[in-house]
């Protein structure tokens, strides 16, 4: 659509502009100013430069931290987005169950993520969660607070039953979108089953996959609630990802600067990433 | 190439059809010839679109079937049954180039890569896209990607037949006329047994050597142009082709005598016993003569339409329209008179013979 | 082949659903049978643990908090993305490409770097521990999200109605609430679920803004749980407690779903 260029719907913008802007900017500035500051109490603050940078960035912790969270978000987005897709080609296009089916899919996207956490953490018990008791029956050691594999097992498993129904929805929706004239062709043409996937379904469903991935991606690198409930960020440092390491220090040792470091430094990469997927999908729709 | 029999075809999308009515083809029993080019023409609903995706495997009947060159072929696939459809929307391959759409049929069916070559490269001169081989089909016009489309059928030069259903209703009028005169080169040229959907009678008439005009889920008339314009089978047929349609009047018949109204007039033949609930008499406007003798009507508008008048009228309160050349004046008293040639008797909306006037 | 294909989601939703039949489960134990060891169903069933919840009125203004914080929340980020979206959709204007993803960005932003900001913020303002506050500080990740969503929307509307519209001598409010909101109703619905959603599920900001009057049902549930010791029962039922309402508004949705999460145009 060839949009016109008016500066007055500036006015349109402006009330979302400012509540946002209230929300967003303020408190970043708080941040950036601790950041920068030491405080000893009674409001007393020192300019440190880029003292708390430099810690943050040099200290094994953060660089563990960061490490286990895009490790976390690397497996995830393996595991759901393939998952999602071929759940969603796999869903019948019509029929009196399909909206059973995405009621009942839809279902973990709307427990309280702490909620998330505490039942997982009741499935995993290792005497008599289903998870953990079934594991351990068949003759798997599992034991999700003493060893960090079965740890990650269980926050992997976690994410995946909580967010793969997102990718299947988006996916399926896409897929919905297709016209029947689409599939009739293919048979015309002699098309495989891939080959309909790889040129109808796949550039059909780009769009939405990207908008999967971009929110999979995002939600998944703040991840905090659901493994604090379920692991607490352990055993040891194990499950501590960026979010959990960063309330440890900013609520629980009250940390101030090295958490407002940490912070610009968490929010300026989860920003250079999304920018990146954002740039590849709005020149995929100018082409 | 092939022939194609449809042996009582019918088809409900309903899982367990019982009245007529349920059905949304009711009866279809004919024979497309090989090499014929037919067009399929009837208004939106008539069950075409239906029919011919029974013909390519798109959808299997519920009772009947169809026959490749004598070859029970009901139960085979689309692709078994080596059908090219085009369809009334483009239907392209949006990550592809658009040579690469062209091949894709082909390379489907493992044809070796310098035949594919070959085949590609001409289909593209043909409908012009040739200097667009390179690009991605996404970015082109409505019109292009239906050229693309048509291609795609056009390029499998081995196919039993190429069916189209409505293929140029998204062309802009002036390609229309371009595309259509190009597929009727092809025709003559390769003989590919053609099908053509329609529901504009000048596309019909203009592409297909047999046109099979179907209304409501049946086949009313099939035949070539001038059969459809002078002996319309069905008062449908009647009214949907021609510009405008045919007159029908209401008439009392009596041998070789009708009675519109209180006016009377004779046939050019008698009929035989009419058991007929409804009888009518057909004239197309063609076959009107406007004059001071004959059935006296009233005139109510004349239209002008470039070399010829439409003089709009009635009789007895009954409309009737007559086409008269532009310089003809409409008299002060004006008479209708029928030319006998263009008369057609219907019984129920079915066109009777008349015989010989006794 | 009929079979295989039913195969896939049938296996996945028996997977989706284990755990919250799981958590059923262990809410209608009694406390002994859960310590005693692995039990596939309550041998002893009991609602105890739903009477102990439900006759504590702690519980009953934890859904209230909840519930208004979220309405309030929807309302506030529906309205206001409304005109913003409009406006992405049919102008282009000074600096509209990087305000676009400015706003993106703040979907983006992690809540655990805004939690302490945001509790001094909220504190001094004087909203701490209102519905309010938890409302307003959703709305930093949900108006982008809406005018994300009806921005998409909006732009599958031709631009032709909104011509047509003035022609035809409607003002703009009019035109806007008449016309054009009727047309992306689907779309607005959609919008609000989503809105709903992700301000239910959030709990980091809305504990850290909340302490006694305004705690939302989910904090409750886990201070519940830990206030009268470890009872996994108590925490069970809860859990189940407080997946109910979102049920609901799947139930409500269930029509939209497939076609809404296409979020407008695809």
């Amino acid at each position: 659509m060839t949009k016109t260029w008016n500066n007055r719907a500036w006015f349109f913008v402006l009330p979302v502009l400012l509540l946002v802007a209230f929300n967003a900017i303020i408190p970043l500035m708080t941040v950036v100013n601790y950041s920068v500051q030491e405080t000893f109490g009674n409001n007393l603050f020192f300019f440190e430069g880029t003292k708390w940078y430099e810690a943050v960035l040099a200290s094994e912790r953060f660089h563990g931290a960061l490490l286990r969270q895009f490790m976390f978000t690397g497996i995830i987005l393996l595991i759901e987005v393939p998952l999602g897709v071929a759940i969603a080609l796999t869903m019948p296009r019509s029929g009196p169950w399909v909206s059973v089916c995405l009621v009942l899919m839809a279902l973990p996207l709307l427990i309280p993520w702490n909620v998330v956490g505490a039942m997982w953490n009741i499935m995993a018990l290792p005497d008599i969660g289903l998870l953990g008791y079934g594991l351990n029956k068949l003759g798997i050691p599992y034991n999700f607070t003493r060893q960090p594999f079965s740890a990650w097992f269980t926050v992997v498993l976690m994410d995946v039953w909580h967010w793969t129904s997102l990718v299947v929805l988006l996916a399926y929706a896409g897929l919905r979108s297709i016209p029947e004239a689409y599939y009739q062709a293919a048979k015309i043409d002699g098309a495989s089953r891939f080959s309909v996937f790889r040129f109808i379904q796949l550039p059909k469903m780009n769009r939405v996959l990207t908008i999967a991935v971009l929110l999979r991606f995002m939600d998944s690198f703040m991840i905090y609630t659901e493994p604090f409930v379920l692991t607490g960020g352990g055993p040891g440092n194990s499950t501590t990802f960026l979010s959990i390491d960063l309330v440890k220090a900013a609520l629980g040792e009250f940390n101030l600067g090295i958490a407002a470091a940490m912070s610009i430094i968490y929010f300026l990469m989860t920003l250079l990433v999304s920018w990146i997927f954002y740039t590849l999908m709005t020149r995929g729709e100018e082409q | 190439m092939a022939r194609i029999d449809l042996d009582n075809i019918r088809h409900a999308y309903m899982p367990a059809p019982k009245r007529d009515e349920d059905f949304a083809l009711k009866r279809v029993h004919h024979t497309f010839d090989d090499g014929g080019a037919y067009a399929l023409l009837g208004p939106s609903g008539c069950g075409k679109t239906t029919l011919l995706n029974i013909m390519s495997g798109l959808l299997r009947p519920t009772e009947g079937k169809i026959l490749f060159d004598g070859r029970d072929v009901t139960g085979l696939s689309t692709e078994e049954r080596n059908i090219a459809q085009v369809f009334q929307f483009p239907v392209v391959y949006d990550t592809m180039t658009v040579y690469d759409n062209l091949a894709f049929p082909l390379r489907n069916r493992g044809v070796a890569a310098d035949e594919i070559d070959r085949r590609v490269t001409e289909t593209l001169a043909m409908i012009g896209l040739a200097e667009r081989a390179r690009q991605k089909a996404r970015g082109l016009t409505a019109d292009d990607k239906q050229k693309i489309a048509l291609g795609r059928g056009l390029v499998r030069s081995d196919v039993s037949a190429i069916l189209f259903d409505e293929p140029l209703t998204v062309i802009d009028p002036h390609m229309k006329w371009v595309l259509r005169s190009q597929l009727k080169e092809l025709h003559r040229r390769f003989s590919f047994t053609m099908v053509y959907v329609t529901h504009d009678q000048t596309e019909a008439l203009t592409f297909a050597d047999q046109v099979v005009v179907m209304n409501e889920g049946e086949i009313v008339q099939i035949g070539t142009p001038e059969e459809l314009f002078e002996r319309p089978n069905h008062t449908f047929v009647g009214y949907f082709i021609g510009s405008p349609g045919m007159n029908v009047l209401p008439v009392v018949l009596d041998g070789a005598v009708a009675r519109i109204g209180s006016h009377v007039m004779t046939l050019p033949g008698a009929t035989g016993p009419v058991g007929a609930q409804r009888t009518e008499l057909g004239i197309r406007p063609e076959y009107v003569r406007i004059g001071r003798e004959g059935i006296p009507v009233t005139v109510e508008r004349v239209e002008d339409v470039g070399r010829r008048k439409i003089v709009h009228a009635s009789i007895d309160g009954h409309p009737l329209a007559a086409i008269v050349p532009e310089d003809e004046a409409v008299p002060a008293e004006p008479h209708v008179r029928f030319e006998p040639a263009g008369i057609n008797v219907y019984a129920d909306s079915w066109r009777m013979d008349l015989g010989e006037a006794s | 082949m009929r079979l295989s294909r039913w195969l896939v989601p049938t296996l996945y939703i028996v997977f989706l659903l284990l755990p919250i039949y799981w958590l059923v489960n262990m809410s209608f134990k009694t406390t002994n049978e859960i310590l005693g060891g692995f039990s596939p169903w309550p041998k002893n069933f009991t609602i105890d643990s739903y009477v102990t919840i439900l006759t504590n009125p702690v519980w009953y203004n934890g859904y209230i908090s909840s519930i208004s914080y979220v309405l309030i929340n929807t309302v506030i980020s529906v309205s206001f993305a409304l005109p913003a979206a409009y406006a992405f959709s049919r102008y282009r204007f000074l600096g509209d490409k990087h305000l676009f993803f400015w706003l993106l960005t703040n979907r983006m932003a992690p809540p655990a770097v805004f939690a302490l900001p945001f509790y001094q913020l909220y504190s001094a303002i004087g909203l701490f521990d209102t519905p309010w506050a938890v409302a307003l500080a959703h709305c930093l990740f949900n108006i982008p999200l809406a005018v994300w969503i009806l921005e998409g929307f909006m732009s599958g509307v031709p631009k032709e109605i909104d011509e047509t519209a003035y022609i035809d001598g409607y003002s703009f409010p009019r035109f806007f609430v008449k016309i054009f909101m009727p047309l992306i109703a689907s779309g607005i619905g959609v919008t609000a679920f989503f809105c709903f959603m992700f301000s239910w599920v959030e709990l980091l900001l809305a504990k850290t803004l909340t302490s006694v009057a305004a705690k939302p049902i989910a904090a409750v549930m886990t201070r519940t749980a830990s206030t009268s010791g470890y009872e996994l029962g108590l925490l069970a039922a809860a859990g189940v407690l407080t997946i109910i309402p979102g049920a609901i508004v799947i139930y409500f949705v269930r029509n939209y779903i497939a076609k809404g999460f296409a979020l407008g145009r695809v």
